[in-house]
């Protein structure tokens, strides 16, 4: 339907070219080469029987006319066509100011820079918000009337009871796989009671408390961020503020103390949940009855197991939250800054679970409990 | 080829027992720059995406440069490479820096455009928007409502369409950005030569750059004409939109 660009010598004109065709951005490609290839010596280009130009043909007939050295008033343009060829030569030949973009290797150098610098910011903005939260904790302490209770069940609500289920499930499951797996080892040296201790050590010191921690950094610290997130990239915490109320009273304390509430909680389930996963498989493939499980397990674990595991709980609650709420404040403006912050918050929160579950189990290993 | 832009016939459009538009007819020409306004929800988005293909009316008939647009599919080239829209914030892609939003219709529909052929259309389309060189290289969170608009702009004319929609273009700028929008719109249609259909609730953009105004209520077109015939329409939500204190004071500038 629309003629190819051409532009052909004219002969009975001296040294004009006339243009023809349509001159668009559909033909521009091969336009482009066949321009490129030109090298002709002409005085004066008649694009009058030009039957369509859009901007992209514009800026290539420009391009060309400026390079063959002619003046750009030499072009010949029908009267339609002129405002556009005006306009596009007058933003072509503006001078530009473009920014320097650097190759690839300084761009990966600048990249390690950049994230070295980010790491550190992003670990003393989490120590400053640790300390923020800490100080409009003590300073609200004096001041029950502020207490955020109904905020504080709800999230007790939210991130306890109903991750219940799954933790327990989740940890009875991981239970029976740890006696599977003692089992198959232990058999060979006819020790098949030794899984009650595998097992008990295991749930008891570790297994309980880092599951739970795991899941919740998954579930709970991504509903943090999106929570938080959402909230800031509608402008509703600014809203909060210009109220003249603390955000950190009403979204941060809530949410810390309902998951230092809830996570030694959890963990608790999840220990007995695992320890029931290994009591069921051992009385049903090791002949190991659950009253000898239980009994082997009374006369061997003592009370500082229990503790060692405990005592982490809320350590892992408190990174689990305030990574979560932190990422969320440092949502910008955009729906994709939500997802990226969110899951920031959840490969943040279960590398530092684990990193600290890895020192704390040197640490107690070294003082011998 | 016909002289009509848009030519709509008997279009109905549902949302379950909710009817936006029963019976709606218009025929817009090429070569203006027509604005569309109507009561917050008498269907003036509805109609756009209707008109895009975006929404398959429950009937009539819509015809955009001489096509039937009512019952083709999602890849109708035609109508994808002949218009170009601008939606309210600009939906550009937030992944992709402005250079490379404008070249995303280029490299769809761009037959073999090579990359810098691509970059330097873009570019071109870019500046023409009034943007600063330095924006190409930006992401979209980085600019403000008045550029990201502009970049939007830049997109929309990135085939060199003949048909633009616009929806709500001037809505969130600073009454001096608007003014310029307008400029920018005026200057563009008159050297690339385009047919503009622009949803607005500004009386200012209606007053100073609009050819024609389609005015929609009551689920049809309520009248289509000049400003200077449509402000003398007989019709209470007509009278009480040019003649309250807003229009008055944009009459009095325009």
């Amino acid at each position: 339907m629309s003629s190819p660009p051409q532009l052909d010598a004219s002969p009975d004109r001296g040294r004009c070219w006339t243009a023809s065709g349509s001159w668009t951005v559909r033909h521009a490609a091969a336009l482009s080469e066949t321009l490129d290839q030109l090298r002709i010596d002409v005085e004066r280009i008649d694009a009058t029987q030009i039957e369509r130009l859009d901007s992209a043909g514009a800026q290539l007939l420009s391009r060309f006319v400026r390079r063959l050295g002619l003046d750009l008033d030499t072009v010949e343009l029908r009267e339609d066509h002129r405002a556009l060829f005006d306009a596009v030569v007058d933003v072509d030949s503006r001078p530009p100011s473009e920014g320097g973009r650097n190759g690839a290797l300084i761009a990966w150098f600048e990249g390690v820079g950049r994230s070295t610098i980010d790491f550190f910011q992003d670990l003393r903005l989490l120590l400053g918000f640790l300390g923020q939260t800490i100080a409009t904790g003590v300073l609200i302490l004096f001041h029950p009337h502020r207490w955020p209770v109904t905020a504080t069940v709800h999230h007790i609500q939210q991130t306890g009871l109903n991750a219940m289920p799954l933790v327990a499930l989740l940890s009875f499951l991981v239970g029976a796989v740890v006696a599977f797996l003692g089992a198959t080892v232990l058999r060979d040296f006819g020790a098949e009671l030794f899984v009650v201790d595998l097992t008990t050590y295991a749930f008891l010191r570790e297994f309980g408390v880092l599951l739970t921690a795991i899941i919740l950094a998954g579930r709970t610290a991504s509903a943090f961020t999106a929570q938080i997130g959402t909230m800031k990239s509608r402008e509703e915490i600014d809203a909060i503020r210009t109220i003249g109320l603390d955000p950190f009273v009403l979204l941060v304390l809530p949410r810390l103390i309902a998951l230092l509430i809830a996570l030694p909680i959890l963990a608790l389930v999840a220990m007995v949940a695992g320890l029931a996963g290994g009591m069921l498989v051992s009385s049903f493939s090791l002949d190991i009855p659950g009253q000898l499980f239980l009994d082997r397990m009374s006369a061997t674990v003592q009370l500082h197991h229990f503790l060692v595991g405990m005592v982490k709980a809320p350590l892992f609650a408190l990174v689990i939250a305030m990574v979560g709420c932190m990422e969320g404040f440092k949502v910008g403006g955009t729906a994709q800054s939500v997802g990226e912050r969110t899951t920031s918050a959840v490969v943040q929160s279960i590398a530092m679970v684990i990193v600290i579950d890895a020192l704390a189990a040197v640490f107690f290993t070294e003082i011998g409990w | 080829m016909t002289d009509l832009a848009i030519e709509i016939r008997g279009l109905v459009n549902r949302f379950g027992n909710q009817i936006v538009h029963e019976n709606l007819d218009l025929t817009l020409p090429r070569g203006q720059i027509v604005g569309v306004v109507g009561g917050s929800g008498s269907g003036k988005s509805v109609l756009m995406r209707a008109i895009l293909g975006l929404r398959p009316p429950q009937g009539g008939d819509i015809q955009v440069l001489g096509r039937p647009v009512t019952g083709i599919p999602d890849r109708d080239t035609h109508l994808r490479e002949s218009s170009g829209v601008l939606f309210q914030d600009g939906a550009l892609f937030s992944s992709l820096t402005v250079a490379e939003n404008v070249e995303v219709p280029l490299k769809a529909h761009g037959r073999g455009l090579t990359s810098v052929l691509r970059r330097q259309f873009a570019t071109l389309k870019i500046r023409l928007s009034g943007l600063p060189l330095a924006a190409c290289d930006k992401y979209p969170s980085e600019l403000s409502g008045g550029m990201r608009k502009r970049a939007g702009l830049a997109r929309a004319l990135a085939l060199d369409p003949d048909l633009l929609f616009l929806d709500e273009p001037t809505a969130g700028l600073d009454p001096i950005g608007a003014a310029e929008f307008d400029d920018l719109l005026k200057t563009l249609q008159q050297a690339l030569g385009l047919t503009v259909f622009l949803i607005t609730h500004d009386l200012d953009t209606l007053y100073t750059i609009c050819d024609q105004v389609v005015v929609i209520g009551e689920r049809r077109v309520l009248t289509v004409g000049p400003l200077n015939e449509v402000e003398r329409f007989d019709h209470p939500w007509v009278q009480q939109y040019f003649h309250g204190p807003r229009g008055r004071a944009a009459r009095r500038q325009g």
